[in-house]
């Protein structure tokens, strides 16, 4: 697939075949993460919402490269306070950027920004909708951990009902053979219209209440944040959040190539005990970051 | 028949033009939104709660002197998923087609997800109709699907 001058908005714009592709450049980065070739180049990063994470390892990718970030990391910072409509300030930094990076709290604003840009975007979080990067270094930390996407167990844990990685992870892994092992409480299990994919792909899912049940099973455990605000009963939540707190003692009996994802930031589902342990990755994960992010910035601008 | 007739003189025939039969009688105003007619220069004739045969009560439109091309009528179908368009010339049906669902649909319903950039900045709609069955619309910008049950016209 050529990318050369194209935005990057859902994962669901790519199919088997171009996520490879990207996964395999990243890797070549992975391999040359210094390399000058954004020399006069500049990206804007535009966050109307803070995320230090993203933004970093986004600035973090084109400074290794050689180029210039412009932007701001917080929409009270930007014209939008004044009234703007994103529109007219993604037309203005069009000007003077090569390429523009957004994070915003609305969804579907990254394909509008698309729409009005005279340079490609970068989708870096549109609300609850798409974060396709954060999906592809997900996808890029599981083929480097295991040393294939195919045929894999691989376990989903904590909110999948409002969680976009997981809902992004899970239609893209459908393409690989995946088995999915869904763990959450009730009220938080994974959409009927994300079961959907996996089941159209003719693959299969298990889901459970549990964790303890689920770690001798699976090859990949992915775990993510439950949040207070998703609970109408406090005290539901104080139950909930307790149970989906992976120790290192669980992991006993687990397959030897396990190991724990979590996009971050973590809070206390994942218990500090396990940062050690050999199967711990997610440090590693949000290092990947940084190379698939290389990836993708150097072949929108048609430098790789 | 007779009925027929009766129907007919309700709202006066037309000699060239399109009626467009069995809209819901609730749905009449609203396909005329869609059909811009309602700020038009066309002779337009209306009728509601008028007697059915197949739905007890129905709408009808007659616009004097034009004829409408597919992607047009088939815009109706979202409002008014059974009606009939009839093409009258010298007051002789010419021809009747059904309304079809189209595979898109552009700027005439609300995307259901209040959190969806359409319903915070001027942003025209598009939606891909990914079930015609039970009318489910892919929004084009939050990917959020908006349910027949939901579909609120703009």
């Amino acid at each position: 697939m050529n990318m050369k001058n194209k935005s990057l908005i859902s994962i669901n714009d790519f199919n088997k075949e171009e996520l490879l592709q990207i996964l395999d450049l990243a890797t070549y980065f992975e391999q040359n993460p210094h390399q000058k070739i954004l020399e006069g180049y500049v990206v804007a990063t535009l966050f109307f919402e803070p995320s230090t994470r993203t933004r970093l390892s986004f600035e973090s990718a084109v400074n290794r490269l050689g180029g210039r970030v412009i932007g701001f990391t917080d929409a009270a910072v930007s014209s939008t306070s004044k009234g703007e409509s994103l529109a007219d300030t993604i037309r203005t930094v069009s000007n003077y950027a090569d390429l523009i990076v957004m994070r915003h709290p609305i969804e579907g604003s990254a394909r509008w920004a698309s729409e009005v840009a005279s340079v490609p975007i970068i989708n870096a979080g549109d609300g609850s909708n798409q974060h396709p990067t954060q999906c592809l270094l997900d996808l890029f930390t599981i083929r480097q951990t295991q040393g294939t996407l195919d045929h894999l167990d691989i376990a989903f844990v904590g909110d999948l009902k409002y969680g976009r990685t997981v809902h992004s992870n899970v239609i893209a892994l459908s393409n690989f053979q995946t088995t999915f092992h869904l763990v959450s409480p009730e009220e938080l299990k994974l959409p009927s219209a994300v079961k959907m994919h996996i089941k159209s792909n003719n693959l299969k899912y298990y889901q459970y209440t549990q964790l303890e049940e689920v770690i001798p099973k699976v090859d990949i455990i992915y775990m993510t944040r439950i949040q207070r605000e998703r609970f109408a009963d406090p005290i539901e939540y104080e139950r909930v959040k307790n149970s989906y707190t992976l120790t290192k003692k669980m992991l006993e009996g687990s397959k030897e190539n396990l190991k724990i994802l979590h996009p971050l930031p973590r809070v206390n589902e994942i218990s500090i005990d396990v940062d050690a342990d050999p199967r711990a990755y997610y440090f590693k994960q949000a290092l990947n970051g940084v190379y698939v992010r290389q990836a993708l910035i150097a072949s929108i601008l048609g430098l790789a | 028949m007779k009925s027929e007739t009766r129907k007919e003189l309700i709202v006066s025939a037309i000699q060239n033009g399109t009626v467009i039969d069995h809209i819901p009688s609730y749905a009449v105003i609203q396909v005329m939104r869609i059909l811009n007619l309602i700020n038009t220069d066309l002779q337009v004739l209306f009728g509601m709660n008028l007697d059915s045969k197949k739905y007890g009560k129905k709408g009808i439109i007659k616009v004097r002197d034009k004829f409408f091309d597919d992607i047009e009528i088939n815009k109706i179908a979202l409002a008014a998923p059974h009606a009939t368009l009839i093409e009258i010339r010298d007051f002789e049906i010419i021809s009747k087609k059904q309304a079809e669902i189209p595979d898109f649909v552009e700027g005439i319903v609300k995307c259901f997800n209040p959190k969806c950039i359409t319903n915070h900045e001027q942003v025209r709609t598009r939606f891909k109709v990914v079930d015609k069955e039970d009318l489910r619309l892919l929004c084009h910008y939050c990917e959020k699907i908006t349910k027949n049950e939901n579909i609120e016209f703009i």
